[in-house]
């Protein structure tokens, strides 16, 4: 931790020699001079970025596999002096009784909050996409999960979801289907966390799949509907192929967003009962937050996990991408 | 009455002494450049002397900041306050002891004590110069490692169970009957078939709901070094019974103390399971509320988890502080000291016998509280240290596991079992 603020000390006095040099032979100077000159000027001009990723990219990463090869005990982590331990905490992980069930979890909450956000994003932006009276408001309308802060709306779903106060059973019970322990049932309580997710992330898909619908152009529709095409050919045969863009990057970024979701998960089970609401991302944060006892190394060694998880989506991304421009 | 003057006339003197070295050191501080700088920022010190505690609600210029400095002003030295929440403070805590920048005294909540014990970044008492003899051994026990004392309480709370007397009276119960397991459950089949719902309590998946099952826990005779004995199934059977039947509803898995305490001010539950910090809103509920002690299986009060902080001291490059620091220690654990700290904190229990008498004079209607308290056991004592977090959170899992069905409490406990096995090991 203490070596961000200095890293920002020397990067910057550094980033200020290279300005201070490159400003000094301003004046009349020899030619053979200016390629050097140049370069400073190069460097100082890129030194912020570089600086900013150093300290706000590089080093964390750098820091989370430091701290997932050592074994970080609390009294190590503050006489520093945290033993080398190769990959037995990944080993460790791995072997843990928790590690398939939240492997599962992830898969499960990532892929079906994903199909569904998806899904009914491209709904509602194709419904919107005519544009009738009051579809602006309601358009807004459906940013509002967006917009609520994380804890509100969380708490809100678990409050709702209460087996025996919460609103969602006495509806039901009103219709005569018996309590169903939503939040404390392990049967229920991934399906819980997802259907909150879901709710979450369709604004995200919706704002950006509706843009995306802007940009084909009209003329399309026009010729497709002399040609007698119905409402179902025109989606499946010029909305969703030149969607495919946006539709390839908007999963992508709600693969890694839900990849990485604690807070609602936290807030409504805190990943349980027992273990039957964890998700990888909830069990390294319960391992360095979650009890009495920070454990980093391990939680470091889980985030990495996930990190490797995400990259081998963005590769797959990458690659699907380069196929399409090369077809 | 003399003890006050000679302790004002320390403080003076002290305040003097302070300010002829910081003189003395700016004045050289030209002259001989290295180590004329050490003295002056030395003598600077040692006029201050820096204060964490977890109460951030408690601002300057309240009753409990004006105390802190009094305490201060009598050691002859200014104490610079910083209030954390109580999870930031551990963090912060570890954080300036990983830059030798420890604060003079931290108020630390009790289970984290051996945490950072286990660090390295306290002294002991003995070392400190403060003698602990007055304080009582259970409370105290969780703040020994080896036999060395890293810090003193300066209060103790600890869980009963709240009743709700109407519907106690509506049902027929008697709350002095509830003595064992038995009758509890017996007074709970009562209210349920007058209507009312029983008990609720927290189950949630983090340390409270550990805090919570404990009394059961040990009421049973359970020990945490072995989760899987015959008693730790008993106690977890016993919730398992409750929710079963319907005595209590399902939600506490996912309960906190704070909801179970709403879920009991609306008036529908007959028992609640909380602690000493709700006696204020009990006493402001709607309808008459009561407390009796957590039983043991077989009658008795069970030894409940003791709550509360402790005052602990982080080593310090220059050890001519703890002076002053075991000073402005032994002057917040005077007594009347620790009566004031038990009403400025909504009853906080004495942990010395002498402090317990006076706040009984006080309130006798704390009388249950201080008993329990007498009872109460530390989570981290017997020698468990920092195991202690590692075994709770694999002791809360298993409640979650066999409460919600996901398991049987006997394969929920055996799971446990192994998993603390393995991390402590």
């Amino acid at each position: 931790m203490t070596s961000s603020p200095a890293a920002v000390g020397t990067a910057s006095s550094a980033a200020g020699v290279a300005a201070r040099r490159s400003a000094a032979p301003a004046g009349p100077r020899p030619p053979r001079r200016s390629t050097p000159s140049t370069q400073w000027a190069a460097v100082a001009f890129a030194a912020p970025l570089i600086v900013y990723l150093v300290v706000f990219y590089a080093y964390p990463l750098f820091r989370n596999i430091e701290l997932s090869v050592h074994d970080y005990t609390i009294r190590a982590f503050v006489q520093g002096d945290a033993e080398f331990i190769g990959f037995e905490k990944y080993a460790d992980v791995f072997a843990s009784s928790a590690f398939p069930t939240a492997l599962v979890n992830t898969a499960l909450f990532t892929f079906v909050s994903i199909a569904f956000q998806y899904t009914i994003g491209l709904a509602l932006a194709v419904f919107f996409q005519k544009s009738f009276r009051l579809s602006g408001v309601l358009r807004g309308m459906f940013l509002v999960p967006w917009l609520l802060p994380l804890i509100v709306s969380a708490s809100t779903w678990s409050w709702m979801l209460n087996s025996d106060s919460g609103i969602i059973n006495s509806v039901l019970q009103s219709f005569g289907i018996g309590q169903i322990n939503w939040l404390t049932s392990p049967d229920f309580a991934l399906t819980s966390v997802i259907i909150a997710n879901i709710w979450l992330g369709i604004p995200f898909n919706l704002v950006i799949l509706y843009s995306g619908l802007q940009n084909i152009p009209g003329e399309l529709y026009e010729a497709a509907s002399l040609d007698g095409a119905t409402g179902w050919q025109q989606f499946w045969r010029i909305t969703f192929p030149l969607l495919r863009p946006v539709s390839a990057i908007t999963i992508l970024l709600g693969l890694i967003y839900t990849l990485k979701v604690v807070d609602v998960i936290w807030i409504m089970t805190t990943g349980g009962p027992g273990n039957v609401s964890t998700t990888l991302a909830v069990w390294s944060y319960r391992e360095a937050f979650g009890t009495g006892q920070p454990a980093f190394s391990p939680a470091a060694a889980v985030g990495n996990l996930l990190i490797l998880i995400a990259l081998v989506f963005g590769f797959v991304y990458l690659y699907l991408q380069r196929r399409q421009e090369e077809s | 009455m003399t003890r006050h003057l000679t302790s004002r006339r320390a403080g003076v003197l002290g305040l003097t002494a302070a300010v002829l070295v910081g003189t003395a050191a700016c004045g050289s501080s030209g002259s001989t450049e290295p180590s004329g700088d050490g003295t002056g920022s030395d003598a600077g010190a040692s006029g201050t002397y820096t204060w964490w505690d977890p109460y951030p609600q408690h601002t300057d210029g309240s009753d409990w900041a004006d105390r802190v400095a009094v305490c201060g002003e009598e050691a002859g030295v200014t104490i610079e306050r910083t209030a954390y929440d109580t999870t930031a403070l551990t963090n912060q805590a570890l954080l300036s002891a990983q830059e030798g920048t420890s604060p003079d005294i931290i108020l630390l909540d009790n289970p984290a004590v051996s945490t950072l014990a286990e660090t390295g970044m306290l002294t002991t008492m003995d070392e400190l110069g403060f003698d602990t003899a007055a304080f009582d051994e259970n409370l105290l026990a969780a703040g020994v490692m080896d036999g060395a004392a890293y810090g003193i309480p300066i209060g103790a709370n600890t869980l009963a169970l709240y009743y709700n007397q109407a519907i106690l009276d509506e049902a027929g119960v008697d709350p002095a009957s509830i003595t064992d397991w038995a009758s509890l459950t017996g007074a709970l089949e009562q209210v349920d078939a007058a209507g009312s719902r029983g008990i609720t309590f927290a189950g949630i998946g983090t340390e409270e709901g550990s805090f919570q099952f404990l009394p059961w826990f040990w009421g049973a005779g359970a020990d945490l070094r072995e989760l899987d004995s015959p008693e730790a199934l008993a106690a977890v059977e016993l919730w398992k019974g409750w929710l079963d039947e319907g005595y209590a509803p399902n939600s506490v898995i996912n309960n906190s103390q704070n909801t179970t305490w709403e879920e009991f001010l609306t008036g529908e539950f007959a028992f609640v399971e909380n602690g000493t910090w709700q006696v204020n809103s009990a006493a402001e509920a709607d309808f008459e509320v009561g407390i009796v002690q957590i039983p043991a299986q077989d009658g008795g009060g069970a030894p409940a988890p003791t709550g509360g902080e402790f005052i602990v001291a982080p080593v310090q490059g220059d050890e001519a502080r703890y002076d002053v620091t075991s000073q402005i220690v032994e002057c917040m654990t005077t007594p009347d000291g620790l009566v004031e700290t038990a009403t400025t904190f909504a009853y906080y229990i004495p942990p010395t016998e002498e402090g317990q008498e006076a706040l009984l004079e006080a309130s006798p209607e704390l009388e249950p509280w201080v008993e329990a308290v007498g009872d109460a056991r530390g989570r981290t004592s017997d020698d468990l240290g920092t195991d202690y977090p590692v075994i709770s959170e694999q002791l809360w899992t298993a409640v979650q596991n066999a409460l919600s069905g996901a398991m049987t409490p006997q394969e929920a406990l055996e799971q446990a079992q192994q998993n603390a096995e393995a991390a402590t090991s």
